[in-house]
């Protein structure tokens, strides 16, 4: 697949318009993917979507082949995304305290109650592995991200953010911090 | 072997810890992190539930629709010839405008008048292009995303550049002949140009801000927008007819 991506890049780079709908046809799902779970947003995982591929365009030159193509394509994307969470998180105070009352409601309810309400359990345990990937900082989230659902290695994080290995893997180990204290009160109930 | 702290855990759990096998048979033997460990996994398993909203087999297809037009456009570099000749083009419909207005002879009002009409329709036909290739430069700007670090403007840049001689141009004849709506509007549009033009190939995101709210504040784009599909409308619109006479 990265041998076809490698000679689409050639392509797109000179120019032929119909090699980069390929990479866009063939890499939109991933970017997607990863954007939602990092802007935890489908609106914003769109522009998400939508920029990178913008931008890739416009960057095909400074592309390197030392990387795959996928992974080139998810740096591009996670930066933005970044960059968009932070706009977000200074203009959403206000949403930011509905969380709280909603996560204060969430917690009140036990878990331990037979019958169907039981069926709603695993939409809970969603909706709180949703509240705690949110109370991650978005540097902490994106490395996590990266790391947890796109496989990839720390030392290629650390390159991808610009933060270096050390950095994120301390973002990494708060991430789990955080998720574990958020969760484990969760899933210890399934254990 | 002491416990193991959960940082080294995490590196097992995501296979990146350089001392798997020790910690591997540290696990067999110490149930206490062995627990634990077992803990780390069912959060982080658990981590997995969270739902992605699916995107079907075509969504590639309907994002390439959807950035398509935007990438035709910046990425033709024989736009780029183009633009090497559009402002000698622009300038000579400007020169004949000047010399028709110049150079007239003595005609009955009829005439004049459409003579007039005419070389008002050239001026248009060469302001419109003008305003739409302004627009562009402008519209990119006020649409790039909010930017961590630098942010490459090298094309706005180039265009702001070229499009300032042909707008000095405009501005002139249009003051001239007493198009005081054009001329006001190109002169606001010199001065962004001009402050685009002079930028560094690199902006930070205040100096984006900055240049966006040169524009915002004028309501640039917005006038550009209108005056260039004024000036569109009156290219398309019918010729003067001769003598008034329907055909």
């Amino acid at each position: 697949m990265e041998v076809e991506a490698g000679s689409a890049v050639e392509r797109a780079r000179a120019g032929d318009s119909d090699a980069f709908r390929l990479l866009v046809e063939q890499h939109s799902r991933a970017i997607f993917r990863l954007a939602f779970r990092m802007t935890g947003n489908e609106q914003d995982a769109e522009d998400v979507v939508q920029e990178t591929f913008l931008r890739a365009y416009k960057q095909l030159d400074r592309y390197e082949a030392r990387s795959s193509f996928s992974t080139w394509l998810f740096r591009i994307a996670s930066n933005y995304s970044l960059d968009l969470i932070r706009m977000r998180k200074r203009h959403e105070d206000k949403r930011e305290r509905g969380s709280d009352e909603e996560r204060d409601i969430l917690q009140s309810i036990p878990l331990d109650t037979p019958g169907p309400e039981r069926m709603a359990y695993g939409t809970e345990v969603r909706d709180r592995v949703n509240e705690a990937l949110n109370e991650l900082s978005p540097q902490e989230r994106t490395a996590f991200v990266l790391r947890h659902f796109e496989g990839l290695s720390i030392e290629e994080i650390g390159a991808s953010l610009g933060t270096g290995t050390n950095a994120t893997k301390h973002s990494i180990f708060r991430a789990v911090q955080k998720l574990r204290k958020n969760l484990e009160p969760v899933v210890g109930h399934a254990r | 072997m002491n416990h193991i702290s959960e940082e080294q855990l995490v590196l097992l759990y995501y296979g990146e810890s350089t001392e798997a096998a020790a910690i591997d048979q540290h696990l067999v033997e110490c149930e206490t992190c062995r627990k634990e460990f077992r803990a780390l996994q069912l959060v982080l398993n658990t981590v997995d539930s969270a739902p992605v909203p699916e995107r079907g087999a075509d969504y590639g297809k309907a994002v390439w629709q959807r950035i398509e037009k935007r990438i035709g456009g910046r990425k033709q570099r024989r736009f780029a010839q183009w633009w090497i000749w559009a402002p000698a083009m622009a300038a000579l419909l400007v020169s004949a405008f000047l010399a028709g207005r110049l150079t007239h002879k003595p005609v009955g009002p009829e005439v004049a008048k459409n003579q007039q009409q005419i070389r008002e329709r050239i001026l248009m036909v060469a302001v419109g292009d003008h305003l739409e290739r302004s627009q562009m430069v402008l519209a990119e700007l006020s649409n790039a995303p909010d930017h961590k670090g630098k942010l490459d403007i090298t094309d706005e840049r180039q265009m702001a550049s070229e499009l300032l001689d042909d707008n000095r141009l405009y501005r002139q004849t249009a003051r001239s002949t007493g198009d005081t709506a054009v001329a006001n509007v190109l002169d606001d549009l010199e001065r962004v140009l001009l402050e685009i033009a002079h930028s560094p190939t690199e902006v930070s995101s205040s100096q984006l801000d900055d240049l966006r709210q040169q524009i915002e504040s004028r309501g640039l784009l917005f006038k550009v927008r209108v005056m260039g599909s004024q000036a569109r409308e009156q290219e398309v619109a019918p010729a003067p007819q001769k003598n008034g006479k329907k055909l």
